[in-house]
């Protein structure tokens, strides 16, 4: 791995990257809380503020959102979230080795971070995945409950609403399955907390 | 029998039918010819000519509702007086006593699924009759010419919240009705619900007496509407798992649904969306045993990280 510092996360991504997270969990802090909506668990936020929130919220991260895509469109870091289809897989399946095996004989991990390639491939994959398929289907099907008037009300003899709050809701879980190896992801670095210190300073 | 006889015979049968239905909707002609109508046309004797006039809207009458209402069958003259026959009517009928539903209702076992002397009990203690006692009736609510057992026959649920709702909206969107019960100034329903978000939805797909009406565990629809401090505002009391609208809106179908698939939720899951109310037993079984395969796996692999680091 290279020794001299590399900076991989520009101001504005970063900037990005926070609100995005802090917006992140309390939508799914308050998505829950609707969801499994009961007035006698104390661990739950009350249903009328889950819904201020999580609609203050869900529109705040949508803007948030259009930040990234603009910045991933007229910046190089958009780069960062191509792939070639050619060799993907076995590319996902050598890193995931060393993730499983690998790592833990002291082998060097077989895609060194650079300024080119500051993701692995598996990295490379799953933010894709999460910021170009998962956010615009929970994001559509946010703002259709937002403005129910827009949904089609009838799908297949099922109650619209019905199939876009499915939508958002398994969307929802697994953003947040994401969330959760996301974070446990970035502790593997020079240290545990290197990465997080890389996403404040930019500096890898 | 030839073939050809058979045809004849079934054709005069249908004949006769279509001969008979006819004569069951034009039975009440002789009111509707006016009732019916925008305008009416009587003949002035005295100055024997035909004389046009327009109806007024709230004496007209809807056949086509009036047909699919409950008491669709009825001649005019079965409720109201044979009298009514002559043009100009006369002015005593005016002074004419209306039935009440549980003259004809009370007390017989074929109605004894409605519970009529139940819902008069509760009619009793509702707001509405203890604030204008003498002028709200059954028939404010009950349009004698359009009112239908929705609730029950609706295929829909969303069409049984919209019929209901147009009966309370017949006076709270309406001050020609309203103010004919109350000195009261007129109450902007928009305005007193400012407080519930997606309100146009809300009123879409949950009836006013949802929030406006005690519960009751022997009635398919509660007609004790109470004043307005009682009115339910939590929202978890739909909002949730036991969710008050199972006991009243969605009550009827899913007693129906549940006589044949057993499954309890089954109508609200096709037919609405409510938040924190439907829950599929399979997906949060599944979602759960995946959350926790993956904090598991996060466990082992700091478990070996932990080890071998050393
Ligand atoms: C020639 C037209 C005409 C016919 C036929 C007619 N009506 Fe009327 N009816 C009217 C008009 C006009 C009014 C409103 C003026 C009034 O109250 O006299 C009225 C009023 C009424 C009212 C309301 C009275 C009130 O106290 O407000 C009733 C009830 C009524 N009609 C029933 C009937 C019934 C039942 C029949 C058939 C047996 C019938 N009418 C036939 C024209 C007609
Ligand atoms: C089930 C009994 C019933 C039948 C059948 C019935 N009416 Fe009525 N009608 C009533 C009652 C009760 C009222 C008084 C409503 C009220 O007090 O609000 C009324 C009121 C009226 C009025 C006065 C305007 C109004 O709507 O309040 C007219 C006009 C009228 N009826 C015409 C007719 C005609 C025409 C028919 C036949 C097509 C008919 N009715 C059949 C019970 C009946
Ligand atoms: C003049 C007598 C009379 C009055 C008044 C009357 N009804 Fe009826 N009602 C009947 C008859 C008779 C039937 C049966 C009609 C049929 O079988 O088609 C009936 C049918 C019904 C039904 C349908 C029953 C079923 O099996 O589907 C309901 C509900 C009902 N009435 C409610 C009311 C209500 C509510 C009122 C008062 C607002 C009322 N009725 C006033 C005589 C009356
Ligand atoms: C404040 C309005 C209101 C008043 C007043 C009112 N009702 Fe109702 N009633 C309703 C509504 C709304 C329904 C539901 C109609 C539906 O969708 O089937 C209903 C339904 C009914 C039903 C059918 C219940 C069932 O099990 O299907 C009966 C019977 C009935 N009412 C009788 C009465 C009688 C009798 C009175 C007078 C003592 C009365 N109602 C007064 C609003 C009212
Ligand atoms: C026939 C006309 C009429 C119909 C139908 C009607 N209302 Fe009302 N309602 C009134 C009048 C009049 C008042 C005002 C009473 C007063 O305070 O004098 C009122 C008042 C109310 C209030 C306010 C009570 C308070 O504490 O001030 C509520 C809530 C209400 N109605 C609910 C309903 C619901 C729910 C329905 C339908 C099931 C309904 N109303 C149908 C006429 C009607
Ligand atoms: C989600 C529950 C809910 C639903 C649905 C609902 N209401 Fe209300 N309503 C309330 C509450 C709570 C109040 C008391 C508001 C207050 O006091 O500020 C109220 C107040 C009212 C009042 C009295 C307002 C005043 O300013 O005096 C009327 C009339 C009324 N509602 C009619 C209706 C009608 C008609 C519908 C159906 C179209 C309806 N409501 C649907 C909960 C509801
Ligand atoms: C009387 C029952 C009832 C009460 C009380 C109630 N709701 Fe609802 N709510 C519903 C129903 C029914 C739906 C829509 C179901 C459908 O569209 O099929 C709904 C839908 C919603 C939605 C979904 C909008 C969308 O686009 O998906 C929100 C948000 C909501 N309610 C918030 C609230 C809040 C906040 C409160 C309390 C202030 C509240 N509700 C009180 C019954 C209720
Ligand atoms: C508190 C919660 C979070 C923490 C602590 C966190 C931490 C980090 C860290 C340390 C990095 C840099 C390391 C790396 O490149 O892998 C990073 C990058 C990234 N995170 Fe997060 N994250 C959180 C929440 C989220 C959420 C909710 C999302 C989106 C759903 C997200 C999406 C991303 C993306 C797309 C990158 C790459 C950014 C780029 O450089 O282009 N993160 N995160």
């Amino acid at each position: 791995m290279a020794n001299e510092k590399l900076y991989l996360y520009p101001l504005w991504i970063r900037i990005w990257h926070w609100l995005n997270a802090a917006l992140f969990i309390i939508l799914l802090l308050t998505g829950i809380s609707m969801q499994y909506s009961n007035p006698e668990n104390p661990f739950l936020i009350s249903f009328e503020l889950s819904v201020q929130l999580h609609n203050i919220c869900g529109i705040a991260l949508s803007i948030n959102y259009l930040l990234f895509i603009f910045g991933n469109l007229f910046t190089s870091n958009g780069k960062q979230y191509k792939m070639k289809t050619k060799g993907l897989f076995k590319r996902l399946y050598d890193q995931s080795v060393f993730y499983l095996f690998g790592m833990f004989k002291k082998q060097d991990p077989p895609f060194p971070i650079s300024l080119e390639n500051k993701f692995n491939p598996l990295q490379r994959f799953i933010y894709s995945t999460a910021m170009y398929i998962g956010f615009p289907i929970i994001i559509a099907s946010g703002m259709a409950m937002l403005f129910p008037e827009i949904i089609i009300p009838q799908l297949f003899g099922v109650s619209g609403l019905l199939v876009t709050a499915l939508l958002h809701a398994i969307i929802g879980f697994v953003l947040s399955l994401f969330l959760f190896i996301h974070i446990y992801v970035c502790t593997i670095g020079n240290s545990i907390i290197s990465n997080f210190r890389s996403m404040i300073t930019g500096w890898h | 029998m030839k073939p050809s006889k058979l045809l004849l015979g079934c054709m005069c049968l249908l004949l006769s039918f279509s001969l008979y239905a006819q004569k069951e909707v034009n039975k009440n002609h002789s009111c509707l010819k006016c009732h019916a109508h925008r305008t009416y046309k009587y003949m002035n004797e005295d100055f024997g000519m035909e004389i046009k006039e327009s109806m007024c809207s709230n004496r007209m009458i809807d056949t086509l509702a009036y047909q699919q209402s409950n008491h669709g069958m009825f001649k005019c003259t079965d409720c109201h007086s044979p009298e009514y026959e002559t043009f100009p009517h006369s002015g005593n009928l005016r002074m004419e006593l209306m039935y009440a539903c549980n003259d004809c209702h009370a007390g017989d076992p074929e109605y004894a699924k409605f519970h009529f002397e139940a819902i008069e009990e509760a009619f009793y203690e509702s707001m509405h009759y203890n604030r204008s006692p003498d002028a709200f009736t059954c028939w404010s609510c009950h349009n004698p010419h359009t009112y239908k057992t929705q609730a029950r026959i609706g295929e829909k649920i969303s069409e049984t919240v919209s019929y209901d709702n147009n009966i309370c909206l017949s006076c709270h969107a309406d001050v020609s009705k309203y103010e004919l019960l109350t000195e009261r100034e007129n109450i902007n329903i928009l305005k007193s619900h400012e407080w519930l978000p997606n309100q146009e939805l809300h009123f879409k797909n949950v009836r006013c007496i949802e929030c406006h009406t005690q519960l009751s565990d022997s009635l398919l629809v509660s007609h004790v509407v109470m004043p307005k401090d009682s009115a339910i505002r939590e929202c978890t009391s739909c909002h949730s798992a036991n969710s008050h609208l199972m006991a009243s809106l969605y009550r009827y179908k899913s007693l129906e649904s549940r006589k044949g698939s057993g499954f309890l939720n089954a109508v609200i899951i096709n037919d609405s969306y409510v938040i924190g109310a439907n829950r599929n037993k399979y997906l949060n079984i599944l979602s759960v045993v995946i959350f926790g395969l993956v904090l598991i796996g996060i466990f082992t692999h700091t478990i070996f990280r932990i080890f071998k680091s050393k």
